[in-house]
C-alpha cells in the first residue's frame, strides 16, 4: 500500500496548487510588478518608475479621504454588526425564558432565522438598487414613513452628511443575518447544562449574554471579527451602486479609488496597481492585528 | 480537528481571498509585443477602393449596446457585406467596452472597429497616448460612397472632425450629433400660457411663476451633477465668446475663473438661492430626474438631445419636449441666444493594432454614406455628423425642435472638449463641485475655485498627457 501513497497525493493536490498558483498568486506578484511601472493598460508598453506610484500616492489626497472612510468602516461596521449578530442570536437561542424550564429561543424563531438570513441570498447589486430606491427622497420608502410621522425628509444619498453613513447602514443591515446564522450555531454546541446552572443562581440574561455566552463563542467572534474588518477595508460594490463615492467624495472608499483610476475616469493600471497593494497591506495588517489582540485560552468542552 | 479549528483555518483562507486586491492583477502585461505588419490584411487601392481594402479580409465589429442598441450597426454590416461580400464579418455588441476590450488591446490582437462609448468607456487620454488608435486621416480625404464629387469630409457637419482630433490628428469618428440645451414639455407650458424666456432676468421671473403654479422650476441629476456644468458653462460662453471655452480646454491658469464665468456662476446660483429646485434633486440619479422631469414635476431640465430616446418609454403621449438655447445673461453677450452648444457624439475608432485597419475604415465611410447615415436616424431618432441626411426622414417631436434648434444656431455654434481630453476632470472633480453647488452647500466664488483647482491638478500631473486646441 504504501508505495502507491505518492501518486495518489501527486494526482490530487497537482491540480489545484497548480490553479492556485496560476490563478492566485501569479496575479497578486504580477500586482506588485505593475506597481512598480506607469503602464497605461492599452498597449504592452510600461516603463518601469520604481516607488514613484508610492510617493505619489503618499500625497494623493483623494486616497487619504477613501482611506478614511474605510477607517471609520472599519471601527463601525464589525462592532455594529457582531453587536447586533450576538443580540439576535441570543434571543432566538435562549431569550424564551419565561415560564419554561430549559433554554429555548422567543416564539417564532425559526421564522425570525429565515428572514435574517434573506440578505444574504440576494446579491450585493440587488442589495444596492433595493436601498437605492428605499432611499429615494421623493417616492421612497423610508421618507414615505418620514412624512407618513410629519417628520422631515432628507435627501440621503444626495446629502455629503449622511451618504456614507446610509452606505454604511446598508452594509451591517446585509451582513448581521450571516452572523445571526453562524453565532447561532456556535451556541447550540455550548451545552445546556451551563446555561441551566447559571439559570438557578439567579442571573440576569446581561449577565449570561457577557460572562458566559461571549466568551465561550470567543473564537466564533474572532473570525466574524476578521471577515467584517476585511469586508470592511471593501465595501466597493455597495459604495460604486450606490452613490458612486459621491457627493462630493464623501462615501468614496479605497476599492472604489483603485476602479476610477484603472477602468473609471481613467487609466493609470501602474497607479491603480499601487492602491490596490497598499489596499493588500491595510488589509493583511489588520487581519494579523486581529488575530494577535484577540488571542485568548481555548476552552474545550469534554 | 474541531470545529472551531476549521473556522480558524477558514478565517485564514478569508485572507488570502482578500477581495478586489487580486482584481487588477487579472490583467497580464506580458506578451503582445509589435508583431509587425505581417499579419494585417492590405489590398491595392484603386479609384472604386481609395483605402485599399482586403475585399476577403474578414472585419470585427464591436459595438456599445447601450441607447441605440446594436440593430443600426447590423444595417450597416449589411451594407458592408453587400459591398465586400467575400468579406466575414463578426459582430459582437457589450455594455463594457474596456472591460471586454482591455486584455486584446495589450494583447495586441483588438477588433477593427470599436464603439468605444458608454459608462464602460475606455479613457481616450490614455488610448491616444500610447497610440492604441489609428489615424483616420485617409477617411475624411476619400470620395464618399454616395455623394459623387464630394470627400467624405466635405459631407460633414461643421465641428466634427475637430471634436474628434488630437493635436491635429482625427483619431476618434463622433458619428452622432448632438445638441446640449434647457428642455421643456411644450404642452405644459402652452397649458399654463408660460413663454420660455429668451433672458436670464425673465427666465428668473418664470421660475417664479412656475413656483407660484405648484410646480418646481428646475431638476437635474443630482448623483451626476455635471449635467448642470453644461447650461452653467454655456451661459460663460454666450456671454464671453468661444475663448472662454478654449480657455479651459487648454488648462490656461484662471481658465475658470475668468469674468464670464464668474457671471454666469452668479447668475445660476439665483435658482439655488431662490430655491427653484425640485427637492430632493440632490438624491436623484439622471433617469430618476427625467422621469420627475416627465411627470410634470419640474419644468426644466438641463440634458442633450438623446433625452427623448432615453425617456421614451415613461414620456406621457402628446407631452412634447423641446430643446432650448441657454437664455442670455445680458444684452451685450457675444453670441446671440440661438447658440446652442453642438457637437459630435458617440465615439468610434479603429485600433492602430487592428488586423484590418483598411476594413476598419471603409466600414466608417458606409456609415458615412447618405444612405448608411439615414438609416441610423430612422432607427435610432437621432442626428449623425453627416450633413443634410434628415430630408424626407420622420423625425420625433423632440429631434425635430433640435433639428431647428442647430439650424437656428447656424455658424454661432459652440463647443468644448475638456471632457475629452481630461475625462477625469468633468467626471469627477467638476462633477462633485457642480453637486456642492447646486445643492446651495458652496457659493458661486468656492464653485469656481474648486473647478480650478481640479483643472490645476490635471495640468501639474505629469502622468497625463496634455493636449491643445486652436479653433
Amino acid at each position: 500500500m504504501r508505495h502507491g501513497k505518492y501518486p495518489l497525493i501527486i494526482t490530487f493536490l497537482v491540480p489545484p496548487l497548480v490553479l492556485y498558483g496560476v490563478f492566485v498568486l501569479s496575479p497578486y506578484l504580477q500586482a506588485f510588478q505593475i506597481s512598480t511601472t506607469n503602464w497605461l493598460g492599452y498597449s504592452a508598453h510600461a516603463d518601469s518608475v520604481g516607488m514613484a506610484n508610492f510617493r505619489t500616492l503618499w500625497h494623493d489626497g483623494q486616497v487619504w479621504n477613501a482611506i478614511k472612510n474605510n477607517a471609520i468602516m472599519l471601527a463601525v461596521v464589525p462592532v455594529v454588526t457582531i453587536g447586533l449578530g450576538l443580540f439576535f442570536a441570543t434571543m432566538l437561542n435562549m431569550g424564551g425564558r419565561k415560564g419554561r424550564a430549559g433554554v429555548t429561543g422567543v416564539r417564532g424563531t425559526a421564522v425570525y432565522r429565515m428572514v435574517y438570513f434573506f440578505p444574504q441570498v440576494l446579491s450585493v447589486v440587488i442589495i444596492a438598487l433595493l436601498w437605492k430606491e428605499v432611499y429615494h427622497p421623493n417616492n421612497g420608502l423610508l421618507n414615505g414613513a418620514l412624512r407618513a410621522f410629519g417628520l422631515p425628509a432628507p435627501t440621503w444619498l444626495g446629502d455629503p452628511r449622511t451618504a456614507f453613513w446610509c452606505v454604511l447602514a446598508v452594509m451591517v443591515w446585509s451582513n448581521v443575518g450571516f452572523y445571526v446564522v453562524l453565532f447561532g450555531a456556535a451556541m447550540a454546541a455550548i451545552p445546556r447544562d451551563i446555561y441551566e446552572a447559571v439559570l438557578l443562581d439567579g442571573a440576569s440574561r446581561w449577565t449570561t449574554l457577557r460572562r458566559i455566552t461571549v466568551p465561550l463563542l470567543w473564537d466564533t467572534v474572532q473570525v466574524a471579527w476578521i471577515y467584517l474588518a476585511i469586508a470592511a477595508l471593501d465595501g466597493f460594490i455597495l459604495v460604486q451602486q450606490m452613490t458612486n463615492g459621491g457627493p462630493n467624495f464623501s462615501s468614496d472608499v479605497i476599492g472604489l479609488r483603485m476602479y476610477e483610476t484603472a477602468f473609471g475616469s481613467e487609466s493609470k493600471f501602474g497607479y491603480a496597481s499601487a492602491i490596490g497593494v497598499v489596499m493588500l497591506f491595510l488589509t493583511l495588517s489588520v487581519a494579523v492585528l486581529a488575530l494577535r489582540t484577540g488571542r485568548r485560552d481555548r476552552i474545550e468542552y469534554s | 480537528m474541531n470545529r472551531r479549528e476549521i473556522l480558524r483555518r477558514s478565517a485564514a483562507a478569508g485572507l488570502l481571498a482578500t477581495p478586489a486586491a487580486g482584481l487588477l492583477a487579472g490583467c497580464a502585461t506580458s506578451g503582445g509585443d509589435d508583431k509587425g505588419d505581417s499579419g494585417t490584411y492590405k489590398g491595392t487601392k484603386s479609384e472604386q477602393n481609395p483605402l485599399g481594402v482586403k475585399e476577403d479580409a474578414p472585419l470585427e465589429v464591436v459595438i456599445f449596446n447601450g441607447g441605440f442598441g446594436e440593430d443600426y450597426a447590423k444595417a450597416h454590416e449589411a451594407m458592408y457585406k453587400e459591398k465586400y461580400p467575400k468579406a466575414e464579418i463578426k459582430h459582437s455588441a457589450t455594455q463594457e467596452i474596456n472591460k471586454t476590450l482591455q486584455p486584446r488591446f495589450v494583447d495586441g490582437t483588438p477588433p477593427d472597429v470599436v464603439n468605444n462609448s458608454g459608462a464602460g468607456q475606455i479613457d481616450f487620454n490614455g488610448l491616444v497616448s500610447q497610440n492604441a488608435i489609428a489615424d483616420l486621416g485617409a477617411l475624411l480625404d476619400a470620395p464618399s460612397l454616395d455623394q459623387p464629387g464630394k470627400k467624405v469630409r466635405d459631407t460633414l457637419l461643421p465641428g466634427a472632425v475637430e471634436v474628434g482630433s488630437y493635436d491635429g490628428k482625427f483619431l476618434v469618428l463622433n458619428y452622432t450629433y448632438t445638441a446640449y440645451g434647457i428642455w421643456y414639455s411644450t404642452k405644459l407650458f402652452a397649458e399654463r400660457n408660460w413663454q420660455y424666456a429668451k433672458t436670464w432676468e425673465e427666465h428668473i421671473a418664470l421660475c417664479k411663476q412656475i413656483k407660484a403654479a405648484g410646480i418646481a422650476p428646475w431638476t437635474y441629476a443630482g448623483k451626476h451633477p455635471r449635467y448642470m456644468s453644461w447650461p452653467l458653462i454655456a451661459s460663460a460662453i454666450k456671454l464671453g465668446g468661444p475663448s472662454v471655452a478654449m480657455a479651459i480646454d487648454n488648462l490656461e491658469p484662471n481658465a475658470w475663473k475668468s469674468d464670464a464665468m464668474k457671471a454666469a456662476a452668479d447668475a445660476w446660483y439665483q435658482i439655488v438661492k431662490d430655491k427653484y429646485i425640485l427637492d430632493g434633486s440632490p438624491g436623484l440619479d439622471h433617469i430618476q430626474s427625467q422621469t420627475a422631469w416627465c411627470q410634470g414635476k419640474a419644468a426644466f431640465i438641463s440634458c442633450g438631445s438623446w433625452l427623448e430616446n432615453e425617456q421614451a418609454k415613461v414620456t406621457p403621449a402628446g407631452f412634447n419636449m423641446t430643446i432650448a438655447p441657454t437664455p442670455s445673461l445680458t444684452s451685450g453677450d457675444k453670441l446671440p441666444f440661438e447658440a446652442i452648444r453642438g457637437t459630435a457624439g458617440e465615439p468610434f475608432m479603429v485600433p492602430a493594432k487592428a488586423k484590418n485597419v483598411a476594413g476598419g475604415l471603409e466600414y466608417f465611410r458606409v456609415m458615412l454614406s447618405k444612405k448608411g447615415a439615414q438609416d441610423f436616424t430612422k432607427k435610432v431618432s437621432s442626428l449623425t455628423v453627416v450633413a443634410g441626411t434628415t430630408e424626407g426622414v420622420d423625425l420625433p417631436f423632440g429631434l425635430t425642435s433640435v433639428v431647428k434648434a442647430l439650424e437656428a444656431s447656424g455658424s454661432n455654434g459652440f463647443n468644448w472638449v475638456y471632457n475629452n481630453y481630461y475625462r477625469k476632470l468633468e467626471r469627477e472633480l467638476v462633477d462633485a463641485a457642480c453637486g456642492e453647488f447646486f445643492s446651495g452647500r458652496s457659493t458661486p466664488t468656492e464653485f469656481l475655485d474648486a473647478c480650478q483647482k481640479g483643472a490645476d491638478s490635471i495640468a501639474q500631473d505629469s502622468s497625463v498627457k496634455k493636449y491643445k486646441r486652436a479653433a
